[in-house]
């Protein structure tokens, strides 16, 4: 969470530095301009490296280079066309909504149910706390294999389900080629989901007392305590963690890459692993930049309302 | 109004904050998502170090051969190299191969490529895999130098230097073959129900209704992601053709839309109610361990890398035989390595093709590979029964070039191929996947 302590470093910068007729007029010397100073190495740098290259790639998409040999001679939105009337993209859309909704009501819902129950000031909270955030450390690739196990219809899960009496319940797991992403998404809240516990945990703290108590003055139950408090005072850490959940549920790659890559007929394939085939395996850069662009401007879908209630926020 | 200034200054450094986290977040999704442009721009940087002491005396092989007995082959390559030229430090520079053959390894060696830092040598499958994807785009030097300084044009048989040429020129040197069209079956499974290997697709149907009778599946297939369905069809495809026609289906002269394709396509699909019942969920790296186990399918339609893995298995009942109606035909897929431009080590990367050519070398890749030799002058003494059935079989079978392993076609329609048929086996439509391969050969640039 790295960013989240830009803005408070530069709201302390602005306080600790009490503000003068003088300084404003000597702005060399004003905050802002220090700001900006120091700002300005890794504008450069992310305007270089990641708008730049957003914009190569959208370039890339508008050209004829699906082969190894380069050809950039100008087709206009060819690519695109192609795209979406692909099959396999139609597919991979149907896998993203599950994928999605899925993986983030998981994270979501888990998350926060194990936050607050953490948050009852029990005994080796930290230890319990370091268990659950613990699969987040793990990368993607080892979630992969050992889910792939796990799921696997005849040696996996499923004996477990059988030694229980379960014979009749063996579900195919990432393998069903319709469903397939639903059993993804399971692997990737089991990984994620202590993270968004983590989120919640800390917007959890930072909930004052006296609320909780006001509403129990009040009257309201425990569950009426959560359901008027402290879940409408959390919304900007859901908000945060929608917007984390659905940014990862867009890029996904790692863990499907090591489940079963795209799956039978493509029951578990997605926009990167598509784009990541396309590029490198057929060698079609155009297409590969066209889903590489079209990941984009899903992205932005979600973060630009981010970026607009931040600034909402930010004026309030 | 002082203070008002004062806030709106305060504001602007939040705004300026927030611009630098959604910076950051854009960072961290767009990093990802963009490597159709950055990730081929940035690899060869970051292999730049492994260059930048070209000066030395190096020689550095990319593979994908990581694990096993392909290591012990490289290993044993390497030792006769070493011995031959005792100062050239070797930089084994192998790669796991990830999403199909060789995947990752192909990803990197690409961006090497393309961004003009190649290796002194590379792995690549002899024929459209080399030529579509390095010589066409002009990134190799011609080998017939070597191939006559080196006696290479008598040693190999001349349908695979068919395959391994492209205007006129040989372009990588063979260092083994491999066949992929061997019916590998369990004697102990067949016996049971008191069949015998079947010899055509006829009578494979009729066996494997006697083993279905039996509850034993009698197919293996692994179609949890594409590319086990795509080895099995190019078998059936040369049952159904003769060698022409089937040569003809790249080159344009036959067409995808054929009454024989459609027949393969109908093999193939009717083949898949006699697989093992949890084909879907099977991936390639998990069939060896379910053909050996007790409840496996009698049958696998494989290339001959089978007979090493079962080996290392220590299991031992069962033969081979050509896969139904394919006798007297070898389908043909080799490694080779081949000389790009501007090789940092141009004279070591010679030498390295030179052992690779050599009898010596292939005799000593070979067993340990489990694959034969593409001379055909080896030593017989070190190779096993399969091995030596095999190399009489090159030496007198008509050649023909494998689809899925990229002797055959470009990687593109490798990948269109085999996607196509395990949309077949998961859909069980003839006429879909048949339309996606002619779509796919269209793609290609050899529709007819």
């Amino acid at each position: 969470m790295a960013h989240k302590s830009i803005p408070a470093t530069g709201e302390r910068g602005v306080a600790a530095s009490p503000i003068t007729q003088k300084r404003r007029r000597s702005w060399l010397r004003s905050d802002m301009f220090i700001a900006v100073l120091v700002l300005t190495p890794s504008i450069i740098a992310v305007a270089l490296f990641i708008y730049g290259f957003i914009g190569w790639t959208f370039y890339m998409s508008t050209v004829k280079w699906n082969s190894q040999v380069p050809d950039f001679t100008f087709v206009g939105l060819a690519n695109w066309e192609r795209l979406f009337s692909d099959r396999r993209f139609h597919i991979d859309l149907r896998n993203l909504v599950y994928y999605a909704a899925g993986f983030m009501t998981q994270c979501i819902v888990f998350g926060f149910i194990i936050a607050a129950l953490l948050d009852q000031k029990i005994k080796g909270e930290a230890i319990y706390r370091t268990i659950i955030i613990f699969p987040f450390a793990v990368s993607g690739i080892v979630t992969g294999v050992a889910w792939r196990w796990l799921m696997q219809p005849s040696t996996g899960i499923n004996l477990l389900f059988a030694k229980i009496g379960l014979e009749n319940f063996q579900p195919t797991w990432n393998s069903h080629p319709q469903y397939g992403m639903w059993a993804v998404s399971i692997a990737a809240a089991w990984q994620f989901t202590g993270y968004v516990m983590a989120l919640y945990l800390a917007g959890l703290r930072g909930i004052p007392n006296e609320l909780r108590e006001a509403a129990a003055i009040d009257g309201a139950g425990t569950f009426a305590t959560y359901r008027h408090v402290i879940i409408p005072l959390l919304m900007p850490v859901t908000f945060t963690a929608i917007v984390l959940t659905g940014m990862n549920s867009i890029r996904v790659f790692d863990l499907v890459s090591a489940m079963s890559g795209s799956g039978p007929a493509f029951a578990t394939d997605t926009l990167a692993f598509y784009m990541f085939q396309s590029t490198f395996g057929a060698y079609r850069y155009s297409l590969g930049a066209a889903i590489g662009s079209f990941m984009i401007f899903l992205s932005a879908f979600l973060i630009v309302p981010y970026l607009m209630s931040m600034r909402g926020e930010v004026e309030r | 109004m002082q203070s008002k200034r004062v806030v709106n200054r305060r504001q602007f450094m939040k705004y300026l904050g927030f611009g630098a986290t959604s910076a950051a977040l854009m960072a961290a999704c767009a990093a990802p998502a963009a490597p159709g442009a950055t990730g081929g721009a940035q690899a060869p940087a970051q292999e730049a170090p492994a260059q930048g002491a070209s000066g030395e005396n190096q020689l550095e092989i990319f593979s994908w051969w990581t694990s096993g007995g392909e290591v012990e082959a490289l290993n044993a390559l390497y030792a006769i190299y070493s011995e031959k030229y005792p100062d050239v430090e070797i930089i084994n520079a192998a790669l796991a191969g990830g999403a199909g053959q060789g995947g990752n390894m192909k990803a990197l060696l690409e961006t090497r490529m393309q961004g003009g830092q190649p290796p002194d040598s590379f792995q690549v499958h002899l024929g459209r895999e080399l030529i579509d994807s390095h010589v066409i785009p002009g990134r190799m030097e011609p080998l017939d130098f070597l191939y006559e300084e080196e006696g290479l044009y008598d040693v190999f048989p001349q349908d695979l230097i068919e395959i391994a040429s492209y205007d006129g020129h040989p372009w990588s040197v063979p260092v083994n073959i491999h066949r992929s069209n061997v019916l590998w079956y369990r004697t102990d499974k067949l016996e049971a129900v008191g069949a015998e290997p079947p010899t055509t697709w006829d009578e494979f149907f009729e066996v494997a209704e006697m083993l279905k009778a039996a509850g034993i599946p009698a197919l293996a297939v692994a179609e949890n992601e594409p590319n086990f369905s795509g080895h099995v069809f190019e078998t059936v495809l040369v049952a159904v053709m003769d060698p022409e026609t089937y040569r003809g289906l790249f080159n344009g002269s036959t067409s995808w839309e054929s009454e024989q394709v459609t027949q393969a396509l109908e093999i193939l699909n009717r083949a898949y109610d006699y697989a093992n019942p949890d084909y879907l969920s099977t991936s390639w790296g998990d069939i060896n361990d379910r053909y050996v186990a007790d409840d496996g399918p009698a049958m696998m339609i494989m290339g001959d890398w089978t007979h090493g893995v079962l080996k290392s298995k220590g299991f031992t009942t069962y033969h081979w035989a050509p896969s139904p109606g394919t006798q007297g035909k070898f389908i043909v897929l080799s490694d080779s390595f081949g000389l790009p431009k501007n090789a940092p080590h141009r004279e070591n990367a010679i030498n390295w093709l030179r052992v690779c050519g050599s009898r010596e070398g292939q005799d000593a890749f070979n067993p340990p590979k489990g694959s034969i030799p593409a001379r055909t002058d080896a030593d017989l003494s070190v190779y096993d029964e399969y091995q030596l059935e095999a190399m009489e079989d090159f030496k007198t079978n008509i050649l023909v070039p494998s689809i899925q392993h990229g002797a055959a076609a470009k990687q593109s329609f490798v990948l269109d191929y085999a996607i196509a048929l395990n949309v077949l086996a998961t859909t069980r439509d003839v006429a879909a996947a048949q339309a996606q391969l002619i779509q796919a050969a269209e793609d290609a640039g050899f529709g007819a």
